[in-house]
């Protein structure tokens, strides 16, 4: 611990104290906080809960037992639930080819628009953003003439789909992307580079994409995320998916395609953690907390025994 | 940066020829077959079938239970965002609120058929219990889970995490300085929140409904996975429309289908970008 945080642990508390005298807090006190948190926190568990209970459930005689969490872990999946290792395997499949066609097609576009053609901007972003306008039941409408134009070129294979799902996921990824080029001064950089006699590539791979790794990888992140999750697409094109095939062997066996479920949401929920992670570490946290006029976040007073020692940590970054 | 400027022109060709392949295409294709019939000639026959008393109650479901679910999402949202003021931005609160909101917003679909099958279905757990102890029959009147309204639940719980992903942000730019001037000038909680927190936060608030509306409107995998038969909101109807050929007697009936959602989600979206600018005045 640093000279500089040991003596601005003694001022923490004190501004803490300054502004409770001051007598308005927009925020809930925190008796209210955690009521709130905690009523629509257990209704969102409720089906989540329900989920697992079904899977427990011991059939017509009642009780519950783990069986079928055995069988899954215990390499059960064969026969009729072939299906599921097929549709999870293509969707690895799908979300690796995904994040490399954001990364060749969208990443250098990105770049040299931010470098080079500032002008476009604005077009490349309403243009990255359009995908929430147009659903992806309408998209589908389309993309079945076009993907059998595709399918000529580059065969059925089932990774051809992760072309439509480069589309799907654009918003996602350009908005984690565009923060984190904003907040890197690339054009500069690039300049430097340049008049050092870099050239295109050398800016693009040495200069440019380590400075924006955060955003490189959190976009890629919530691709595999949404490419996991996706089923319009898969279901009206006739291919086989996570999803896709959890529909099928839900109506053949539902206790298995729910714990299949289950896993897939815990493993997104902890791709979406390490997302936060690699968004809120200790380097973003500064740069956020920096300007000291404006702190990004509205600070209120209310300290639990437990957040004792954050003030202190913000008035140390600051 | 001229001569690379110049050379780097090509750059932006793989990405233009990948967006009007994959993008522009399909959306002119899908919002121009339904002006063709089933020989190519040029027809208004599916445009108008859009008129039909089964369409359009078709749009009236999907509208209704997008604008009920949007609402209703919207509030409880907004309740949840207004008790994270003040939590600790990195603290784990808001890790795991933000994480499980971007997960159960975007990762939904299918699983949230599973689970409300689980909870409120013929044999779910709240079903059961509600039966055996309460001596309550939510199902009394029909089982409605497999229909328009048993699509409200799912739906509002995709609904409220997107609202806590799109509506703290605006939360979050409210400063503690306004409040503390509103306190220097004798103002109390209550006028902070009448003449400044509400106004300030009005069109993020309703940039966020539009965006949940927008979202429920255009939302399938849910409603597919869980409705058995029939075809009760339009991505259904598409969907049935492009794997039965013909629907009420009209080929490429999938494509006028495609346009009306288009247009809708067209005047919704430019209504969010009109607010988002009106929002971005406070937001720097």
């Amino acid at each position: 611990m640093s000279a500089r945080e040991v003596s601005a642990r003694g001022v923490g508390p004190r501004t803490v104290r300054a502004r409770d005298r001051s007598g308005v807090h927009p925020g809930p006190s925190t008796a209210t906080r955690w009521v709130i948190v905690a009523v629509i926190g257990l209704l969102f568990l409720v089906p989540i809960a329900s989920m697992l209970e079904f899977t427990l459930r011991g059939g017509l005689g009642g009780g519950y037992t783990l069986d079928r969490w055995a069988a899954v872990f215990g390499g059960g999946l064969t026969g009729e639930y072939k299906p599921i290792v097929t549709g999870l395997t293509n969707s690895l499949v799908l979300a690796l080819v995904t994040v490399l066609v954001m990364l060749v097609l969208l990443v250098p576009t990105m770049v040299l628009v931010r470098i080079s053609f500032p002008k476009l901007q604005r077009v490349l972003e309403f243009v990255c953003l359009l995908p929430i306008t147009i659903p992806a039941i309408v998209l589908v409408v389309g993309l079945a003439p076009v993907y059998s134009v595709v399918a000529r070129m580059f065969g059925s294979g089932v990774w051809t789909l992760a072309f439509a799902y480069g589309v799907i996921v654009l918003p996602y990824a350009y908005r984690s992307i565009q923060a984190n080029l904003q907040a890197v001064d690339v054009v500069t950089l690039s300049e430097a580079a340049r008049s050092l006699g870099a050239g295109w590539p050398t800016i693009l791979f040495r200069i440019v994409v380590p400075n924006i790794r955060r955003g490189l990888l959190a976009a890629a992140f919530i691709a595999v995320a949404v490419v996991l999750g996706e089923y319009t697409i898969a279901a009206l094109l006739n291919r086989v998916n996570l999803q896709t095939a959890l529909v099928v062997v839900s109506k053949a066996d539902p206790y298995i395609a729910v714990i299949i479920a289950l896993l897939a949401l815990v493993f997104a929920f902890v791709l979406l953690v390490a997302i936060g992670r690699i968004g809120g570490g200790p380097g973003s946290r500064r740069r956020r907390t920096a300007p000291p006029a404006a702190p990004a976040v509205p600070t209120t007073p209310l300290a639990p025994a437990a957040d004792a020692d954050e003030p202190a940590q913000e008035a140390a970054v600051r | 940066m001229r001569s690379l400027a110049r050379g780097s022109v090509l750059g932006l060709v793989p990405f233009t020829a990948y967006i009007l392949l994959f993008l522009a295409l399909p959306t002119v294709i899908a919002v121009g077959t339904g002006f063709f019939d089933g020989d190519g000639a040029f027809t208004l026959d599916n445009i108008t079938a859009l008129g039909d008393p089964v369409l359009l109650a078709t749009f009236g479901n999907s509208l209704w239970l997008s604008a009920l679910t949007a609402v209703i999402g919207a509030l409880v949202g907004a309740l949840f965002c207004y008790a994270l003021i003040g939590a600790k931005p990195t603290g784990i609160l808001r890790s795991v609120v933000d994480a499980a909101s971007g997960v159960l917003a975007q990762f939904g679909g299918v699983m949230l058929a599973f689970a409300f099958v689980a909870t409120i279905g013929i044999q779910g757990m709240i079903t059961v219990l509600l039966r055996d102890r309460l001596g309550v029959d939510i199902f009394a009147n029909g089982v409605w889970l497999y229909d328009v309204p048993g699509l409200v639940l799912p739906y509002i719980y995709f609904q409220v995490p997107l609202m806590i992903i799109t509506f703290s942000p605006a939360l979050e730019s409210l400063k503690p300085q306004w409040a503390e001037a509103t306190a220097m000038l004798g103002g109390g909680i209550g006028s902070y929140w009448r003449h400044i927190g509400l106004p300030v936060l009005l069109p993020s608030f309703l940039g966020s409904l539009l965006l949940l509306f927008a979202n429920a409107f255009s939302s399938f995998a849910t409603a597919a996975a869980l409705t058995s038969q029939g075809s009760q909101i339009v991505p259904l109807q598409i969907r049935s429309a492009l794997t039965s050929e013909t629907v009420l007697g009209h080929e490429n009936l999938a494509g006028s289908l495609a346009l009306g959602m288009i247009v809708v989600m067209v005047v919704v979206m430019t209504l969010y970008s009109l607010l988002m600018r009106r929002t971005a005045r406070w937001v720097r």
